[in-house]
């Protein structure tokens, strides 16, 4: 498998005035859209009522289907998002200079905080309608696909090769020509694995995000999510063990028929010069290619999309490239004076939004909740490291072991973990053990997998002769440890454990609190701060703990996982 | 036939290249270059790489604006990529995710060309360069030669007046590179290029001889044209005959000629020839080569070209060689031959360790920027310098590319030569610490 740099880890090293803009340009947009919902939610106490959740087993396909059409819905919008955002950003040097540091900030934040905003914004442009609740689940999946994407597509269109760009040039593709040509191929083997990991990682959110409470509006919306939230209510177990059931079939289907073909096929768009032996071809994939009934399809769609990518919507005048033309001063300051008034205009707003109802304590609190979190965090991680790397490397080093666990892992990681809260919930109920510690696991189930088949890819992709060299040595042991596999595998063990570590602070919005019933278990957190903030429909404490949480998150990814990362690649490679 | 009223093709007049460097002067890639271009004629342009050959290509092409100059296509001034002109690259530059058909249809789909003709054209000039049968298969399934058959056939399946060539065979070995030009010269003979004129940019001297009927020789740094030659022998050419090789001899003396004085910065010279474009030359190589130019047949003199085809060398790795074994006092070269001196002589019979001490002082001796790097370790406390204040200073004086080359070069001899150590992590001179670490 390959392996991708995660967009967290990619572009400028130390935080710049650019990410203080940036964090303020989304704090801003945040306020705004509770701004705009506001009117709607404290004057109408309009529950919206669905047609209520039946737990029966059979209506189960029915809730599976409307959770994965969310997922396609809001993975529509991300491909639509990354190809006109990431476009603009990698075209536009002004405008990029803008995006990308916004966008690296609303990678780092914690996505359930969004679920706050976007749920007071939508319903507030949709007053009681469940279109509004649709749009603000689907909205919440959509921000935990998209950013990477965008990110990953912003990276391939600033790495284009240079003699490929040149050949369009000179053969005079027209820009939609190119996009399509160049652009989009060049992109697709990084975009389609940031998409993987985006829907992966996007079953938390769909879970997470159809049965929400914000201060005094509820929604459910029909679908395994707010099944399983209505089971814990009626503290019905075999339910809660149907739903598990459900969506591991649904994963199933999601990684054969989708996933795996995906990233074979994708494989067919990775830049290299020479051919490399791939795994075996997906089943579904051979189907797909050797049906006649799917080739037939697939020759009319491909014929279809190549009219339309082949079209030159050309804008008539292409010029030579001006080495020299240096940016208009004037245009550069005329931009940077509109942005920075955006900037003071968001702070002034976010200034007034806050000074209302909070207090510096408000702001100690919320950043003792962050210590406590990020200890968590700290010692999930260690044990996480502790336990995978060794299990990761065996596995790595012997093909068999690596061809069955690998798929396994990657499948761990796509099933949404809150889903086997309840379980773990009910143990802690039942044997009254603490919280605060008991609570903390929850953060790491669905991430950890990660760490594993990350470093799974890094021990299987040790070169072979030097297996050969350490063996010849003799080189055993702790030496072996300290000196082969650990700076061999350690690229890939930070690729994992960066995806994990920030999944883990977005994990404990959900896994801080958790309830069984009337039971109500909650640990000292900026999580369950956040949670509890989102429950009281406390828009500022929301503000507040989402800023300082993505700012824990962008601190550590800067200070820690960046320039640990740049060492790795910089040690473990030759030349 | 019109050929009362010959327009040319491409004229370029007055041409300059420059890139502002803010507060010190323009580095000038090209200047004052002139180039006409007519219907039916194969030009090549020849010189070492940052001659400035390639930007030229670019420009004629319409990708690249000229700080200043009269660029026209066809008598009109060229605003953009020309329609007409077509480009073959080093590095094939093919579509990965394309078959060799589709890559060769590219050009014809930015045209807006038919579905059927696209089809006939395409198919028309895989057969004509070769390709019949692979049309479904992936570039990375074919070899380097292969590759570049595909490259030719976009390029030809537009009908191009001009084709351009960037150097379009050096990326291939020696066998496949030669028949690709003898393939490529036949159908130009036999008129079956869909093509006007041809210009070709090459390192190779042979190559130029071997294909051109009009060489324009470059020197560098600026970038100028230094000399024009007519190739007055008929195709097929016979790169055996002795007015090939004396052409050859004359055209490698000519490239030498201009290259004892590598540095001629404009404007602001910095003191002692700090500044002295460096190429990164492998000690291993510098050893190599004086030991093969000590040893039988050479004995301490050898003819460029002769050693270039002994060493299966390019002249573009031969000549920076050759100037760098100059500049250290190892070797002179003299209208093509290279010569060694008494102290090459000593290098050669040294061991590694007097071989050091020598190399160390002709570095003193003549590379002033060693002796600034090691005066300012001196001076630190700490003994420690970084990389980065010399690179900001070359870059004053050379291209960023340059200047790299050259902190290379100084890099790793400074390094053989023991006069400092280099941590690269850090980007920090420094000196060999006096306690060992962890043995």
């Amino acid at each position: 498998m390959t392996n991708y740099t995660p967009t967290a880890l990619a572009g400028r090293r130390l935080p710049n005035r650019w990410d203080a803009v940036a964090l303020l340009l989304v704090s801003g947009l945040l306020v705004a859209l509770v701004s705009v919902g506001k009117g709607t939610i404290s004057t109408s106490i309009t529950t919206i009522q669905n047609s209520p959740i039946h737990l029966a087993p059979r209506y189960l396909p029915y809730y599976a289907l409307r959770s994965t059409a969310r997922m396609f819905a809001a993975l529509i919008l991300s491909f639509l998002f990354t190809f006109t955002y990431a476009t603009l950003a990698a075209k536009s040097r002004r405008a990029g200079m803008v995006l990308i540091p916004i966008l690296d900030i609303l990678q780092s934040v914690p996505i359930l905080g969004f679920l706050t905003f976007t749920t007071v914004f939508f319903l507030g442009l949709f007053p009681g309608q469940v279109m509004g609740a649709e749009l603000a689940s689907v909205f919440v999946i959509f921000t935990s696909q998209a950013w990477n994407m965008a990110f990953s597509f912003y990276q391939s269109l600033t790495t284009l090769p240079a003699d490929l760009q040149e050949a369009s040039r000179c053969f005079r593709l027209s820009p939609w020509q190119k996009f399509w040509r160049l652009d989009v191929p060049f992109a697709m083997p990084g975009l389609i694995w940031n998409t993987m990991l985006s829907m992966s990682g996007g079953w938390f959110f769909v879970v997470a995000s159809e049965a929400v409470t914000v201060g005094n509006t509820t929604f459910t919306l029909p679908g395994i999510g707010s099944y399983v939230a209505t089971a814990l209510a009626e503290k019905n177990l075999p339910a809660i063990f149907y739903a598990i059931l459900t969506m591991f079939v649904v994963i199933l289907l999601y990684d054969q028929l989708l996933f795996r073909p995906l990233v074979a096929w994708s494989a067919k768009f990775r830049f290299e010069t020479t051919a490399t032996s791939s795994g075996p071809e997906p089943w579904m994939l051979k189907v797909l290619r050797r049906t006649a009934l799917f080739q037939e399809l697939g020759d009319h769609l491909g014929a279809a999309l190549r009219a339309f990518t082949r079209l030159r919507l050309a804008l008539p005048a292409r010029r030579q490239v001006d080495e020299n033309a240096s940016p208009s001063r004037l245009v550069d300051i005329l931009w940077f004076g509109l942005v920075a008034l955006i900037a003071v205009y968001a702070l002034v707003h976010i200034a007034r939004f806050i000074s209302g109802s909070l207090t510096w304590q408000d702001l100690g609190t919320a950043v003792l909740m962050g210590l406590y979190t990020m200890l968590r965090v700290i010692i999930l991680m260690v044990i996480a490291a502790l336990v995978w790397v060794p299990v990761g490397v065996w596995m790595g080093l012997r093909p068999w072991a690596q061809r069955i666990a690998q798929p396994i892992a990657q499948f761990l990681a796509a099933f949404p973990a809150n889903l086997l809260f309840p379980p773990f919930v009910l143990l802690i109920v039942r044997f009254h053990l603490n919280s605060d510690i008991w609570l903390t696991p929850l953060m790491l189930i669905g991430t950890q997998w990660y760490v594993l088949f990350n470093v799974i890819a890094g021990a299987a992709a040790f070169p072979g002769d030097m297996k050969e060299a350490v063996a010849n040595f003799h080189i055993k042991g702790w030496l072996w440890w300290r000196k082969v596999i650990i700076p061999g595998i350690l690229p890939y063990f930070i690729t994992g454990a960066i995806t994990a570590s920030g999944g883990a602070w977005n994990a404990s919005i959900v896994a801080e609190v958790a309830s069984w019933g009337s039971n109500h278990l909650t640990a000292h957190g900026l999580g369950a701060y956040i949670a509890q903030a989102t429950n009281n429909g406390d828009t500022a404490r929301v503000v507040l703990g989402v800023t300082v949480m993505s700012f824990f998150v962008i601190t550590i990814n800067r200070l820690l996982w960046r320039p640990l990362y740049a060492y790795a690649t910089r040690r473990a490679t030759l030349g | 036939m019109e050929h009362n009223a010959p327009t040319p093709l491409v004229s370029i007049r007055n041409c300059r290249q420059a890139y502002h460097k803010d507060a010190s002067a323009d580095l000038v890639v090209l200047d004052n270059v002139d180039l006409t271009l007519h219907e039916g004629e194969i030009v090549a342009l020849l010189g070492r790489s940052g001659s400035g050959k390639s930007t030229l290509l670019r420009i004629a092409a319409g990708l690249l604006k000229p700080t200043a100059g009269d660029v026209r296509w066809r008598g009109k001034p060229l605003t953009g990529p020309a329609e007409g002109v077509a480009m073959v690259f080093q590095s094939f530059a093919l579509f990965p995710w394309l078959t060799v058909q589709e890559n060769v249809e590219l050009g014809l789909e930015a045209l807006g060309v038919k579905k059927d003709e696209r089809e006939e054209r395409s198919e028309d000039a895989i057969d004509l360069i070769g390709l019949g049968g692979y049309d479904t298969a992936y570039p990375k399934e074919l070899s380097g030669g292969m590759r570049q058959r595909v490259g030719l056939a976009r390029a030809l399946v537009v009908h191009p007046d001009l084709l351009l060539m960037d150097e379009p065979f050096s990326a291939l070995d020696v066998l496949t590179a030669e028949t690709l030009r003898t393939d490529l010269i036949d159908l130009w003979m036999e008129k079956k290029l869909p093509v006007k004129s041809i210009m070709i940019v090459t390192h190779n001297i042979e190559e130029a001889v071997l294909m051109a009927d009009r060489i324009l020789v470059f020197s560098s740094n600026p970038g100028r044209v230094a000399h024009e030659l007519h190739v007055p022998f008929a195709h097929p050419r016979n790169r055996f005959d002795p007015a090939f090789r004396q052409m050859v001899d004359d055209i490698y003396g000519i490239m030498t000629r201009r290259a004892p004085k590598p540095q001629a910065p404009t404007a602001t010279t910095a003191p002692d020839g700090f500044a002295t474009p460096l190429a990164p030359v492998s000690t291993n190589l510098i050893a190599g080569l004086l030991e093969t130019l000590a040893s039988a047949p050479y004995m301490g003199r050898a003819d460029l070209p002769a050693l270039a085809a002994a060493l299966q060398f390019e002249v573009d790795e031969l000549l920076p060689l050759g100037e760098m074994l100059q500049l250290l006092g190892f070797a002179v070269l003299e209208e093509g031959d290279l010569l060694l001196t008494d102290i090459g002589r000593g290098f050669v019979e040294a061991e590694t360790d007097d071989r050091k001490e020598i190399f160390g002082n002709q570095l003193r001796a003549h590379v002033p920027l060693i002796n600034a790097i090691r005066a300012v370790i001196d001076q630190r406390s700490n003994h420690r310098a970084s990389a980065v204040r010399f690179r900001d200073e070359l870059e004053d004086h050379m291209s960023p590319e340059y200047a790299n080359d050259t902190l290379r070069a100084v890099i790793s001899w400074g390094r053989y030569a023991e006069i400092f150590e280099y941590d690269e992590e850090a980007q920090q001179f420094g000196l060999e610490e006096e306690e060992e670490e962890e043995a």
